[in-house]
């Protein structure tokens, strides 16, 4: 291990048509990170068949690359409109889309990619350095520790929502249900279709987020007037450079959503829990929580960080042991397999120029990538000065292809509208739509997870207590479930006055 | 405001007996080997009906306030609704292509006035510029209708 | 008469250029536009991993004169692509096909979704994926004797009353009928625990979250040749005849009872495919097949080359039909 090897990978990496390729690669990833429902995993299985005719190296760099894109673009329109292209930026649209409507989107974009690359280069060293002990423990991993992290998610969240806790509640509930609705994976029967084949392969995360948050955010700014409040400041890269002098004062944020993202990335799904995690603890650290929601830039770094470094992340298990720690992943095992190579543990002994090959590919790309993504700030920024009337339609059709693109289900696209109504008519009632998103995302995981372990300790709930690792991740969990009701007794036991109340949740 | 609390109220308990009475046929017992399928769905419905009553309890007990939605509003949201939603339609038949080239031309010339050439050059633009990328380079397949069967896709 | 002769040779002439140009539009049929090409699974799996190795195949030697798009449905475990593809109309019937795995038998007869694979129009088999009995590599059981007799008197460490554990991939699908077929037959008891893909439910092997799996070879080869896994016994009637396999004995060999089960990897084509567009499609995929590439790929994921088209192939899957409603009969797994 180490630089040595290291020096090999840059050897292979850095070539003119290498090179050539991971921009062509980071470009095409952009634009698929942008368009929502078209998530990172379409992408590289879009363009897997293309790669068969290259070598090994070029084709693992042109895959990945485009991965980097998708992770940098997911960030764009979250940003602009509200709408996250990426399940992972929908944390980010919490402070990102405030910012921009302040007219603070170039600040907003140079926060959102630097962050991105900040966490993506603390993974890649990681990796490099430790990545068989790294897998090691992602093998300890089983499903009562996956659960454990599932609730660990959610009980980072718990008492951050200020508003009437009834309808936070609801909202979460809601997330549950319609994440079960479909296939239960357990039992192999079919929940809540009531006979209709189009309701047998759920809702899609990505078609309720497309609708709740893009379309009900359309509907909601043409309520307060035909407009977007786009940015009016001049656009030009002095923004990046001003940006990046106000970033360093976050370096705990980084610091916190690079080992949060890194941690989570390990298992298949860590990306979009992790940008939760992380936004939710940099606002419960934070001295100001109360500015969260309104446009914040710590609120963009949070999630950024955490969703690229965990975007990395997922690559280790790939690496080193063959299996796949997100569905990118999975489709570029496929490729391997397909480009005549055997994925797994001895992947680094028989193979070593393809594996630091890809590993040197993680440095360019993401230095290559970063630096595109920055130099396009000012052209992102400058969407927001299209012409109402032809954005809003633009942005309809974008967001209608989006949901179409998930399954390739025309019904998707009604649901996307009809969550836009719902989106719309709980944001004016005040029911936080963040919960449900979550809960919608985490609810499949959860319970399978949940009753995997049930059923492996003939269930009995004690399995998350005796194992070591489950039991110490419940354990903190727990300790998060109870802080709203511990802070207050706390406070009174020190004579200290009750806190504020808290700031409420987008 | 009060009104549209108790509806949406009405609502969501409504959805929640549906899922109450999918999960009651489900089993939602707790088996041998841990919760049975409809044991969380049941739950989660339960909870579901009582947040809801009291938030529907919470909402009567407030007075009248301020109204959902002003009629002004209304019709502006509309606007960008309904035509929307014809564009939905449109798309089951012609195709995703022509529908939002009509959506979008229409619109922009509807609500934002622009000149027949902006219309024109970004209504017919757009679509087909998504054509090429979806359909030829990144081969994902969107809603077709008659006019792409003609041109042999 | 020499009007008349000269009239009748220009009907002759006529009629001859119609035939000659009959023929090969009869029996050329070419796709007219791209071909859908529908996974009834997620991405990543081993149905996809073929059908996108199909569309690379067929880019890479210029087969089809139209691109090919794999799409993948896998809502209902499976249900979603079937029923896409069934209620394929027109033009649209002759560029739709599906590749399968064991679904398609498996997710209506459990499920009841209104499905069946007659529905379709059989195109080709490729080949059968075969499945093995794995162990942690860490444990004692050298054998399979040895670790059904842990299961048998519940010796598995770590677990809930010694109960050992078997994962594998969904309810109601090939892994869980293959391990309801060992229970029968030996009179033993796991607790089955479903996993979502069959990669996941390896790696729950290495960690030892699961004391065994019946993995196809291709999910589990990469962490036994890093000495993570320990393959005991395949389920098939004869040994794998690749070098590197055939070490591992047949489950009748090792066990005394003959219990058997091969997954298919074959396509399908949409319900009242055209003969001709059908031909084009069997005659496309046996090209695929001979490919090197294809070749390679199955002898590294130790698949059982059957390419099979016409009767050959309807005759098996008739067959396999009965054999999956008879175990699933027996197993309790059919829609109640």
């Amino acid at each position: 291990m180490g630089l040595e090897n290291l020096a090999l990978g840059f050897h292979h990496a850095v070539t003119p048509f290498n090179l050539f390729v991971a921009v062509i690669g980071i470009t095409l990833g952009t634009i698929i990170g942008v368009l929502p429902g078209l998530g990172g995993a379409n992408g590289v299985a879009i363009l897997l068949p293309l790669t068969f005719t290259m070598p090994p190296t070029s084709a693992i760099i042109l895959l990945t690359s485009l991965y980097w894109g998708a992770l940098f673009g997911g960030a764009i329109t979250s940003i602009l409109f509200n709408i996250p292209g990426e399940p992972w930026s929908v944390a980010t649209t919490f402070d990102g889309y405030p910012l921009a409507r302040q007219g603070q989107s170039g600040q907003a974009l140079t926060a959102a990619f630097t962050s991105s690359f900040v966490g993506a280069f603390f993974s890649i060293v990681l990796i490099t350095f430790f990545a068989p002990i790294l897998a090691e423990i992602a093998l300890k991993f089983g499903p009562p520790e996956f659960f454990a992290i599932q609730l660990l998610t959610f009980s980072s969240f718990v008492g951050l929502g200020g508003g009437n806790p009834l309808k936070s509640l609801v909202s979460i509930l809601i997330g549950f249900i319609l994440a079960a609705v479909g296939l239960d994976i357990v039992t192999g029967q079919l929940r809540m279709t009531f006979g209709f084949t189009d309701l047998m392969k759920g809702f899609d995360f990505i078609v309720a987020v497309i609708g709740l948050f893009g379309v009900g955010e359309i509907l909601l700014s043409v309520e307060e007037g035909l407009s977007f409040h786009g940015a009016t400041t001049g656009m030009n890269l002095r923004v990046v450079l001003d940006t990046w002098k106000t970033l360093p004062r976050y370096w705990r944020t980084f610091v916190r959503g690079s080992f949060i993202g890194f941690w989570m990335g390990f298992k298949p799904g860590g990306a979009t829990p992790a940008s939760f995690m992380s936004y939710a603890f940099a606002k419960r650290f934070s001295r100001h929580p109360e500015r969260f929601g309104k446009g914040e830039l710590e609120g963009v770094v949070a999630p950024e960080t955490a969703a690229h470094a965990a975007g990395v992340a997922a690559m280790l298990p790939m690496i080193t042991l063959g299996i796949p720690g997100s569905p990118t992943a999975a489709v570029m095992l496929g490729g391997l397999i397909i480009w005549g190579l055997q994925p797994g543990p001895l992947l680094f002994k028989e193979k070593p120029d393809f594996v630091w090959g890809l590993i040197a590919s993680m440095y360019t790309g993401n230095i290559l990538g970063v630096l595109m993504v920055l130099a396009g700030v000012p052209f992102f920024a400058a969407i927001l000065r299209i012409p109402f009337a032809i954005l809003t339609p633009l942005i309809v059709v974008v967001c209608a292809i989006g949901a179409y693109a998930v399954h390739s289900s025309m019904i998707d696209i009604w649901y996307m509208l009809i969550f836009g109504v719902v989106g719309y008519v709980f944001k004016k009632l005040d029911y936080p739509l963040a919960p449900l998103v979550l809960a919608l995302v985490l609810g499949d995981l959860a319970e399978n997870a949940l009753r995997q372990s049930l059923i492996m300790s003939q269930g009995t709930l004690t399995i998350f207590f005796t194992r070591p690792i489950a039991g110490a991740i419940t354990a903190v969990a727990i300790f998060f479930f109870a802080l709203p009701v511990i802070t207050p007794w706390w406070r009174r036991l020190r004579g200290l006055p009750a806190a504020a109340p808290a700031p409420r949740e987008t | 405001m009060r009104t549209a609390d108790l509806i949406t109220a009405a609502v969501l308990i409504a959805g929640a007996a549906l899922v109450i009475f999918d999960s009651l046929r489900l089993g939602v017992g707790w088996g041998t080997d841990g919760p049975n399928s409809g044991f969380f769905p049941f739950w989660l419905g339960v909870g579901m009906v009582a947040a809801c009553l009291l938030i529907a309890f919470q909402a009567l007990r407030r007075s009248a306030d301020k109204p959902f939605v002003q009629r002004a509003q209304l019709s502006s949201v509309l606007k960008v609704l309904w035509p929307a939603t014809a564009a939905v339609v449109l798309m089951q038949f012609v195709g995703l292509y022509v529908a939002s080239a009509i959506y979008m031309g229409f619109y922009m010339r509807w609500v934002g006035r622009h000149r027949w050439a902006t219309v024109a050059a970004i209504g017919i633009g757009v679509p087909v510029a998504t054509f090429f990328v979806f359909e030829k380079w990144f081969l994902v397949p969107m809603p077709k209708g008659p006019l792409e069967t003609w041109l042999g896709y | 008469m020499k009007r008349q002769l000269s009239r009748l040779a220009t009907w002759l002439g006529l009629a001859a250029l119609v035939a000659v140009a009959a023929i090969p539009a009869a029996a050329a049929w070419e796709p007219a536009k791209p071909i859908e090409f529908v996974v009834p699974a997620g991405t990543g799996g081993g149905a996809d991993q073929m059908a996108r190795l199909i569309a690379g195949i067929a880019e890479k030697h210029k087969l089809s004169p139209r691109p090919i798009i794999v799409v993948n449905k896998a809502g209902g475990a499976g249900g979603e692509g079937f029923l896409h593809v069934k209620e394929k109309k027109g033009d649209d019937r002759n560029h739709s096909i599906i590749i399968t795995l064991s679904n398609l038998f498996t997710t209506p007869l459990h499920t009841g979704i209104p499905f069946n694979w007659k529905d379709l129009t059989p195109v080709a088999r490729l080949a059968l994926d075969q499945f093995i009995l794995w162990v942690n590599a860490e444990t004692p059981y050298k054998t399979a004797k040895e670790y059904l007799g842990a299961v048998s008197s519940k010796q598995c460490k770590e677990r809930q009353a010694g109960q050992c554990i078997m994962g594998g991939t969904g309810s109601a699908q090939e892994d869980q009928i293959i391990t309801i077929q060992l229970e029968q037959a030996l009179g033993v008891k796991f607790t089955y625990v479903p996993f979502k893909g069959g990669g996941e439910v390896c790696v729950n092997l290495v960690g030892q979250h699961v004391d065994s799996t019946v993995n196809n070879p291709i999910e589990c080869v990469s962490h036994w040749k890093a000495g993570r896994v320990r393959p005991l016994a395949v389920f098939d009637a004869g040994r794998i005849p690749e070098p590197e396999w055939k070490d591992i004995p047949t489950v009748k060999e090792a066990l005394g009872s003959d219990i058997q089960y091969l997954m298919l990897r074959g396509i399908f084509g949409a319900p009242g495919m055209h003969k001709n567009a059908v031909d084009w499609y069997a005659g496309f995929l046996k090209k695929v097949y001979e490919t090197p590439d294809f070749q390679e790929y199955m002898k590294q994921g130790a698949l059982k080359p059957a390419f099979a088209t016409g009767g050959e192939y309807g005759k098996w899957l008739e067959e396999n039909d009965k054999l999956h409603r008879d175990l699933m009969a027996k197993g309790g797994l059919l829609k109640k």
